[in-house]
């Protein structure tokens, strides 16, 4: 069991979320995907039509769940489809993460990052440093339900 | 004549200006009411600066005959205030220890009493080299 | 229950060779309301959108759920496919398996265990879809250009052509704007009212061009296709019915001195005028500042020798309403007043001159009939200093920080028209930097300094000043390391253009974003340059940045291709995936609205039956024509009364849910 255990610990590939908004950041993945960059198959993206689309629920709402990183990835400030709205995101994001960082998830288990759509390889960069990261941190407890577990 | 060290990055602490803001306009020296006064012109105290080139100001007359006037620093359009770089390296010559020129016993002899407080303090500063 | 559907697309071998899609498929079968799940070699062929239809029929899918490329690719060929099998076409969702999985990765395991999470993700989500209907909105065949310089009268010829009705709306009395008092443009030297007062006469007989001069946009409501707008016509107490434009009365007026503001200021003109020979409409207008009868209730001269008898001082200003299904915004530019650089001494010294006023004192209509005289004694300069880049490209409070772009090319073109004109005229430009980047520009640049003689030096001029009637010029040469000081007869400033006065008001009006200059800001700033981000609204000119005349007349001509574009179509479909409140939440804060960058909320104050309690709430309501869906509203509504279709909060959620699973 304990031999086991400790494979696991060497193992352990964390749960990622990212949240990309349709018209810069999701088009940056298809174009990463496109280009066959590689980057780790733990990230799972959610097509949102704008970075601030994305609600600070659905963050603390993925740590409850388990997730052990989020990114949240828009257009560059100035480019956004809906003009201000990654400035919206910027803004909420900032006000998140120093509350998640009080209650004990590190700062670097979140992240806001600006992607255009002719990105690709900042994209995969990005999601593979990101998932670095998080693997270097290790499991996220905080936050975690801990009625979901069996 | 002194051996000041000091570099770019202390001179913008001090004086708090950015060098790499100018755009080279010329509008510091075309403003400047003692320009012939100086060998190295407020323009050039921005540039040279910026390069890293600051041993020969250190040395010029010009940080002395720089009236202070602040026109420069007035009529710069990117609030670069060359008058404050000028002052800042005036500051890194006068700041040496031991190279007074002028001593305290001195300096009632040559009060002026029409003179106002704040001339006659800058004057000191500025002259006792 | 929904009864969901999963087709899993090979994709050839570009997903199947990465993904075991069979697996994809076995394995989606088992989540909860998946009647059905297989896998295709290429989904998005005649024959797998057969099967899909096929399916939807035979198992009565209510959701669909297709494993394949990007949606961004094909959720539009898709979406056609469900709504054929009589499905709504938001019922589907689309698991990115090849973009965002098999491309990216090596290992078959690993992509088919991700394709699996995917699909599940989009099968939480369409359990949560609902049937979503665009909205068709009917376009109103008209638009409304604002402002009536040459970027305003190009769109509305351009849109004229096309055979769709336009109106102009412009504040002055006649149309023509800035390039009107233009003498001569670069870098050809042709006469700008030359190759201007054709249009403006075309503009002005177009059958399809209402003109509205002397009128200003009061209220804009409304969205795109279908915009109401109050127009207010300023009263010019004079009938344009029936005045003939003839000029009498101005030549009878005796209040005859009131700065002409077609000329800067720089000669007279009579209380009742026509600001220049060849306006557009011509008729007459009386200013009521200067007009005796208005001011003293004696004289009435002009009303004595009108024989049109067009003449009427009661005249009220008036209201009018018009539909337009889209908006131009062709509101222009000032150059400003360089009060604030004393050091120019453009208050004190009457022969240091903008470069607008020496435009007019260069030209045949102008104030000295196109010989060169300087204002202070009208005697001919012999020594002329251009002073470049005032007030741009600065960043004290008293400077524009952006370069107003059209300085360096009108300096060229004004010093060598006075070497052209007087040879014996010393020129010299202090410039920062020339900037050139135009057809021809360069080549003209050079020619003044090569053919023309004008000397060029680099350096800004420090201070302006006057002994004996001489102007006193101290600059610095920066090449020459030195300070020049030099006598001048006239000084030219090449003072910074900014938008319109009137720009920012009407951006309010109509809920389109500026920037922090005032300049109205595009949808793009490289794709959707001549679009507004407000749908409906067009931007043509330098109402959006500075430009000079060709750049203007292109972005013209682009905005009206776009606008044709618009009311070409009898309907616009809306996006369904647009907010709406829940009446029930919601607590009339306006908090949603502050945020929408379209202005697409408005509130009512309805009776809400709050659970058998009847009350009367204000609460938000979107207008579904003009929300773009971003979602802005929904985060920041404190009371969760904001969503999104298509994409809910609860969709979201249960996407996250299955991906943490």
């Amino acid at each position: 069991m304990q031999v086991n255990e400790v494979e696991e610990k060497k193992e352990f590939t964390p749960l990622i979320v990212a949240f990309c908004c349709n018209w810069c950041s999701y088009a940056g993945a298809d174009l990463a995907g496109s280009n066959r960059l590689n980057y780790p198959a733990n990230i799972k993206i959610i097509r949102v039509p704008c970075s601030c689309r994305v609600n600070p629920l659905f963050i603390l709402r993925a740590f409850q769940r388990g997730a052990d990183g989020v990114i949240l990835c828009g257009c560059h400030p100035g480019d956004c489809h809906y003009t201000t709205g990654n400035y919206y995101a910027r803004r909420r994001m900032t006000t998140l993460f120093s509350m998640l960082d009080y209650l004990g998830i590190e700062k670097e288990r979140t992240r806001v990052e600006w992607v255009s759509a002719a990105e690709g390889v900042k994209f995969a960069q990005t999601m593979n440093e990101f998932a670095e990261a998080i693997t270097k941190l290790g499991e996220n407890r905080k936050l975690r339900d801990l009625r979901c577990e069996k | 004549m002194f051996n000041t060290k000091i570099s770019k990055e202390e001179l913008e602490r001090i004086s708090g200006v950015k060098t790499n803001k100018c755009m080279k306009c010329g509008k510091c020296s075309g403003t400047c009411p003692n320009f012939d006064g100086m060998d190295y012109h407020p323009h050039q105290f921005v540039d040279m600066v910026d390069k890293g080139n600051i041993e020969p100001l250190l040395q010029s007359d010009s940080i002395w005959t720089c009236l202070s006037c602040m026109a420069c620093l007035q009529r710069c359009p990117r609030n670069v205030e060359p008058a404050k770089l000028i002052e800042a390296v005036r500051l890194a010559v006068v700041r040496q220890q031991d190279a007074n020129h002028l001593h305290a016993e001195e300096i009632p002899e040559l009060l002026d009493e029409d003179l106002p407080q704040q001339a006659i303090v800058s004057a000191f500063r500025k002259y006792k080299k | 229950m929904q009864r969901i559907g999963v087709f899993v697309c090979w994709c050839g071998s570009n997903i199947a060779a990465t993904v075991d899609v069979a697996a994809v498929a076995e394995a989606l079968k088992n989540e909860p309301g998946v009647v059905f799940a297989t896998d295709y070699q290429y989904m998005c062929s005649a024959s797998g959108q057969e099967i899909i239809k096929d399916a939807i029929k035979e198992h009565n899918l209510t959701g669909v759920v297709i494993c394949s490329c990007s949606p961004r690719m094909h959720e539009v060929t898709f979406r056609r496919t469900v709504e054929a099998a009589g499905l709504n076409p938001y019922m589907l969702e689309i698991a990115n398996i090849r973009e965002q999985c098999s491309w990216i990765h090596k290992d078959k395991a690993e992509g088919t265990e991700k394709a699996i999470i995917l699909g599940r993700t989009a099968i939480a989500k369409v359990h949560l879809n609902a049937p979503l209907t665009a909205q068709e909105s009917p376009v109103v065949k008209r638009a409304l250009v604002i402002g009536g310089g040459i970027a305003g009268i190009q769109t509305a010829l351009d849109i004229a052509d096309a055979g769709f009705e336009v109106d102009i709306v412009e504040k002055n009395p006649t149309i023509g704007g800035k390039m009107a008092q233009l003498d001569k443009t670069f870098p050809t030297l042709d006469c700008a009212a030359c190759i201007l007062t054709p249009k403006m006469v075309d503009a002005g007989a177009n059958e399809k061009i209402g003109l509205y001069t002397y009128c200003e946009v009061d209220k804009v409501e409304g969205f795109v296709g279908n915009f109401k707008v109050t127009i207010r016509q300023k009263p010019r107490y004079v009938d344009a019915t029936k005045c003939t434009g003839c000029g009498e009365c101005t030549t009878k007026c005796p209040s005859k001195k009131n700065p002409n503001e077609f000329n800067m200021g720089l000669d007279n003109r009579p209380a009742i005028y026509i600001p220049f020979a060849q306006a557009v409409p011509k008729l007459a207008t009386i200013d009521p500042d200067d007009c005796i009868y208005m001011k003293t209730g004696k004289c009435g001269l002009c009303s004595k020798v009108c024989t049109a008898g067009a003449i009427n001082y009661e005249q009220k200003e008036e209201f009018i309403t018009k539909e337009y299904g889209a908006i131009v915004v062709a509101t222009g530019y000032n150059q400003i007043k360089p009060t604030e650089f004393e050091e120019y001494g453009y208050n004190n010294y009457p022969d240091v001159v903008t470069s607008l006023e020496f435009e007019r004192l260069m030209n045949a209509a102008g104030p000295t009939k196109g010989h060169l005289l300087r204002p202070s004694d009208g005697k001919p300069p012999k020594k002329i200093v251009f002073v470049q880049c005032v007030g741009s490209r600065g960043q004290s409070c008293r400077d524009k920080s952006y370069c107003s772009k059209i300085c360096c090319m009108y300096t060229a073109k004004h010093a060598m028209l006075v070497k052209d004109h007087y040879p014996d005229v010393e020129v010299t430009v202090f410039y920062i930097d020339v900037r050139t980047p135009g057809k021809n520009f360069d080549e003209f640049y050079r020619r003044a300094v090569e053919e023309f003689g004008v000397h060029y030096v680099k350096g800004m001029v420090g201070k302006v000043s006057e002994e004996d009637g001489v102007l006193k010029v101290q600059a610095s040469d920066l090449l020459a390391n030195e300070q020049i000081h030099m006598d001048a007869d006239m000084v030219v400033l090449a003072a910074a253009i900014e938008p319109n006065e009137s720009a920012r008001s009407l951006a309010t009006m109509l809920t389109a974003s500026m920037d922090t200059n005032d300049f109205f800001t595009e949808a793009h700033a490289k794709l959707r340059p001549v679009e507004s981000p407000t749908a409906g609204v067009f931007l043509s000119g330098t109402c959006q940045g500075p430009k000079d005349i060709p750049e203007t007349v292109s972005q013209a001509s682009a905005a009206a291709a776009k606008v044709i574009g618009l009311l070409a179509k009898d309907h616009l479909l809306c996006n369904p995936c647009v907010s709406h409140s829940n009446e029930l939440l919601c607590n009339g804060c306006s908090t949603c609205a502050n945020v929408c960058p379209y202005g697409a909320i408005d509130y009512v104050t309805k009776e809400i039956n709050d659970h058998g309690v009847r009350e009367t709430r204000r609460v938000a309501v979107v207008n579904e024509a003009v929300c773009q869906g971003c979602g802005a509203c929904t985060v920041t509504c404190p009371s969760g009364a904001m969503d999104l279709k298509g994409f809910a909060n609860r969709q979201i959620m249960a996407e996250v849910d299955a991906i943490c699973r």
